[in-house]
């Protein structure tokens, strides 16, 4: 049990370390910091900073000619969003309808909260109802049944 | 919140999620729109494999198709380059050009490429692929109609066939000039 628990936690400390960039393909912070946030075009989620594709090399020459020619970050990214689409981007720009996206996560986590919230009180309620119940009113007795004892008890005591 | 009310609450709850998944099951997930059409292309001047300067400025008032490729891109671009070569030369004397963008290759691939298919419309290496991310090209073989005004009006992914080309630039050949 100790050992399963201690490569789980080696497992979570040691998965942001290896998510980390390889440091070989970007070595300008600024660059890194646009190539980042584009997509690669011809890879499956990879970033154009991460990926040796010729593409997202072509992508990060452009985007370093861009900058050093004293194009802002957010303009070159703006630049690839004119061809591309906002698909280029990895994370959807925080705007609009995309609030919804990155919304999503927050207000169904606190909507699954208050339902499990309500439940747990419900049956708590439930059960609290039930121990008192058993504690002070009567069994409740069907009033043909009762009638039906008086009637045997009766005959028992003519005999 | 009663039983009641849970008992509506959960269909309620799915019913967006079954929505999206329909949405998602209709549309073409290989058909990847372009926010350039209906655009003006961008211009570019490379250098055909021929020498010659290859521009789209040089070519105002035609309907230039402008095609994507690379000798690597097995079978799609050499699907397509017989069906390039055959229509343009049906409509080259209809105020139509085809140009030939090979990306992402090494030049002697591309050369033989060319006479492989004995392609007689210009082709140019886009060297540091500038030209094709200006056309916000995903891989090869893509496609832009592009129509006499110098606006993109078309993109097409994949192999061109016979029926798309004619299609795309009967199309434009039809609008005024």
């Amino acid at each position: 049990m100790i050992r399963a628990l201690s490569l789980l936690l080696l497992l979570l400390v040691a998965t942001p370390a290896a998510a980390q960039p390889p440091a070989t393909n970007v070595e300008d912070p600024r660059l890194y910091e646009v190539a980042s946030q584009l997509r690669c075009v011809v890879c499956q989620n990879l970033s154009v900073a991460d990926s040796p594709s010729e593409m997202a090399q072509q992508m990060r020459a452009l985007v370093r000619e861009r900058l050093r020619a004293g194009d802002t970050p957010e303009q070159v990214l703006q630049y690839f969003v004119d061809k591309y689409g906002e698909w280029i981007l990895l994370a959807p720009r925080r705007r609009g309808f995309n609030w919804l996206v990155w919304s999503a996560p927050f207000v169904s986590t606190v909507i699954g909260l208050i339902v499990i919230a309500f439940t747990i009180r419900r049956w708590t309620a439930q059960r609290r109802k039930r121990l008192a119940g058993i504690a002070t009113a009567p069994p409740a007795v069907d009033p043909a049944m009762r009638e039906r004892i008086r009637r045997e008890m009766e005959l028992e005591n003519e005999r | 919140m009663s039983r009641k009310s849970l008992r509506w609450l959960l269909p309620a709850a799915a019913l967006p999620i079954l929505a999206l998944l329909a949405y998602g099951f209709r549309v073409n997930h290989r058909d990847i729109p372009s926010p350039l059409v209906n655009r003006p292309a961008a211009p570019f001047v490379l250098t055909s494999y021929a020498g010659e300067p290859m521009s789209l400025e040089a070519n105002k008032g035609r309907v230039v198709v402008v095609n994507f490729w690379a000798s690597w891109c097995m079978p799609a671009c050499y699907e397509e380059a017989p069906v390039l070569e055959r229509n343009w030369r049906t409509y080259k004397d209809k105020g139509v050009v085809v140009l030939g963008v090979n990306i992402q290759d090494k030049p002697e691939a591309a050369r033989k490429f060319i006479d492989q298919f004995s392609l007689t419309f210009p082709n140019a290496l886009d060297p540091a692929g500038k030209v094709s991310i200006d056309y916000g090209v995903y891989g090869v073989p893509e496609t832009f109609f592009i129509d006499a005004r110098g606006r993109i009006r078309a993109k097409h992914a994949g192999a061109v066939t016979d029926t798309v080309f004619q299609r795309e630039v009967d199309r434009l050949l039809a609008e005024p000039r």
